[in-house]
């Protein structure tokens, strides 16, 4: 195994791209959630060699979690991962006084290593002459001119790969770890400086790119508006042109869910299939064009190195609730999806500022709770207009939104002064170059979330739905029961129980019934209700009904409105609670974290419906 | 004069940094991301509401901190 590394920014990842192309494997690292990629390389001479992409790290003192992959890796103390047979160390050609400390730290680390002098154009055209030759001199290893994104240089490096990668007796230098851990930073950083000097063989001192792009999102008031304007577009764009996938996606399911249907003789495993997994599972794949928009998005303005410069702008507002600029990455993605929200927290280097993170983006207005606000609001709220251009509805769907973000900023500032107690977390993080995005990284990185996104309606939701299924289909309500289906079968035994807690919030049988497999992910809710309605309308004619009409004569609006506010912070997502158990490494906080929210849906969705009664509305 | 008080896109050299005012991941950063006394250091932008965090260039970085941090540098203006 070949590992590929190096600082931040670096370009390490295109490089990686540009080595190993699509054929990528994306896991977890036992015990820790650092995630890992692998990939596959074929050598010039046909060889394969498996190839690693490390976390990026400033050197080999770890402050977070990926970082700490890194060392172990390096130093072969990283379970489920062999000692690396050879090392490629990427390094930012216009930066090379700063990634030659870590290099000199890795090449005394004594195992096979070439240097991969990368973004070389970028630092043509910051007027900066370097040679590879004499910088290959001075570290005594190989030193390959490229740049990734272009795939220039990735042949001679594939052959250098080859020529170091063969020997497979590979073992640390005895003591080596340690005396690389001793060597003192300022020291190494000062040698550091003088080899890139020795390697510089004209510079002149223009970096005019970045600096006139800076001058404008940087600037004290376009900055933040620039950064609204983009984020009004971004959520703009995840509704208005997932319209049309989501409807193929629709389409796809229920042709699917025909053909099943005409093709299997009716009973329990045609129900089973049509009803339970084909409508469940494509339930959630409907929201793979939002997820997959949004991504985009994210990608975008992390790979053209915007998205440090919103953290950047958005430090001094996130400070005021204990939290810094770096959470606002996070954040911004649980918007998507808590999911891999909650993974990009691992970049935050404060732990207690990275489980105050983790612990409020479950309240942001997450992709799942979509189709519940827009059931619910389509159904009770007049498409009014309340102004140029001002909907009712989208009011209120703005509100919700609002509430969410409302919350989790008064959840943090609580949480920073109680259980998440500590110092001030700090900010401190370079603001890389801005780079035009290359597609080839982009695609690369989509698809790796759509993967993720579609094993996981796969495995846990079609399970879950699954199980719902079964419960509220059995046992069969015998003919003249006064009972409706949905009250005599096991679910609605359960829901039965748990009507009685719910029951002062102005929550009804149905409600307390659709909540339970919402636990499994929310827009199950929508879908529950629809089944519950649904199983009961057995025989009447409203059997056909939309779940909105269904919903008006049945439900109040004050329950309508307190429906709302359950799902804006109760914390009905178990995926996500499994993600906070990994990285937190146990049950303590995903416990807390169901509490704490739970105990806040309950008393909002309470006080919306005793509000809203005495209202009279 | 400490590193918050340079005025924007004025040359300096670092003269000297209070290593004792930061906390100990905070100052192994800093040398991490170059920090040192001697080294060209130039103040780029401000953060909008109020000011805080500050973005400077250090080497050939631009590295963003907040102003708590910054004030434990001191700068020489050239």
């Amino acid at each position: 195994m070949v590992a590929v590394v190096g600082n931040p920014n670096a370009g390490k990842s295109a490089l990686f791209n540009a080595l190993t192309g699509a054929r990528q494997k994306v896991g977890n690292y036992p015990g820790v959630t650092v995630e890992r990629k692998s990939g596959r390389m074929s050598l010039p001479d046909g060889r394969p060699v498996e190839l690693v992409d490390l976390p990026g790290t400033y050197s080999l003192d770890p402050s977070s979690p990926d970082e700490a992959v890194t060392r172990d890796v390096l130093l072969g103390t990283q379970e489920g991962e062999r000692l690396p047979s050879a090392l490629v160390v990427v390094v930012d050609a216009t930066n090379l006084d700063n990634h030659l400390r870590f290099v000199l730290q890795l090449i005394a680390l004594g195992m096979p290593t070439v240097v991969a002098l990368n973004m070389i154009d970028m630092a043509e055209r910051d007027g900066l002459v370097l040679d590879p030759q004499a910088l290959s001199r001075e570290l005594g290893v190989p030193v390959i001119p490229t740049v990734a994104v272009r795939k220039r240089g990735v042949e001679e490096l594939k052959a250098q790969i080859g020529l170091m990668a063969g020997d497979s007796s590979i073992r640390l230098r005895a003591g080596a770890a340690e005396d690389v851990l001793k060597q003192d930073i300022v020291h190494l950083q000062r040698r550091a400086r003088a080899i890139a000097l020795a390697a510089v063989k004209s510079e002149s001192r223009v970096r005019r790119w970045t600096h006139a792009a800076d001058g404008v999102f940087l600037h004290p008031v376009i900055g933040p508006i620039i950064l609204a304007a983009l984020m009004f577009v971004m959520f703009q764009a995840v509704f208005a042109w997932s319209e049309a996938p989501i409807g193929w996606i629709e389409g796809g399911v229920a042709w699917l869910g025909e053909t099943v249907s005409n093709a299997l003789p009716d009973g329990f495993v045609r129900s089973l299939l049509v009803e339970g997994v084909i409508n469940g599972v494509g339930s959630v794949v409907v929201f793979l064009p939002q997820i997959l928009i949004l991504f985009l998005f994210i990608l975008l303005l992390e790979a053209s190195g915007y998205m440090v410069r919103a953290a950047f702008l958005m430090d001094r507002l996130m400070a005021g609730v204990g939290l810094s600029g770096r959470a606002f990455i996070p954040l911004l993605s649980s918007f998507a999806c808590a999911i891999p929200g909650i993974m990009a927290t691992r970049s935050i280097d404060d732990p207690k500022d990275r489980l105050t993170t983790i612990l409020i983006a479950p309240l942001m207005t997450c992709s799942a709770r979509l189709p519940v606000y827009a059931v619910i609001i389509g159904a009770f709220i007049p498409a009014r207009s309340i102004g140029p251009g001002i909907g009712l509805q989208g009011v209120v769907l703005f509100g919700l939104y609002v509430s969410g973000i409302v919350g989790a900023m008064a959840a943090a500032l609580v949480l920073r002064r109680t259980v998440a107690k500590g110092e001030h977390s700090g900010f401190m993080m370079e603001l890389p170059k801005y780079q035009l995005p290359y597609w080839r990284d982009i695609a690369i990185g989509l698809w790796q979330r759509a993967y993720v996104f579609l094993r996981r309606a796969g495995t846990i939701i079609m399970a879950v739905t699954v199980i719902l299924w079964l419960l509220t289909s059995f046992p069969q309500r015998p003919a003249g029961s006064p009972l409706k289906q949905s009250e005599y079968s096991i679910a609605g035994r359960i829901a039965s129980g748990l009507e009685v807690i719910v029951h002062p919030i102005g929550f009804n049988h149905e409600m307390a019934l659709a909540v339970i497999p919402a636990m499994a992910a929310r827009e199950v809710a929508v879908s529950a209700l629809q089944t519950v309605y649904s199983i009961d309308a057995e025989d009447d004619d409203q059997g056909a009904q939309a779940l909105g009409q269904r919903l008006q004569g049945r439900w109040s609006l004050p329950t309508a409105l307190a429906f709302l506010m359950w799902f804006v912070f109760a914390p009905q997502c178990l995926s996500t609670i499994a993600v906070i158990r990994r990285e937190t490494n146990g049950w303590k906080w995903p416990m807390f974290a169901l509490g704490y929210l739970f105990t806040l849906a309950y008393i909002a969705a309470g006080a919306t419906f005793w509000t809203a009664t005495a209202m009279g509305l | 004069m400490r590193l918050d008080q340079l005025p924007l896109r004025r040359s300096a050299t670092v003269s000297a940094i209070d290593w004792a005012a930061l906390r100990p991941g905070e100052a192994r950063r800093l040398r991490e991301l170059g920090f040192d006394e001697g080294v060209a250091i130039e103040l780029l932008h401000r953060a909008p509401f109020g000011g805080d965090p500050v973005a400077c260039r250090i080497g050939r970085m631009i590295i963003a901190l907040r102003r708590a941090n910054a004030t434990a540098i001191t700068v020489e203006p050239a």
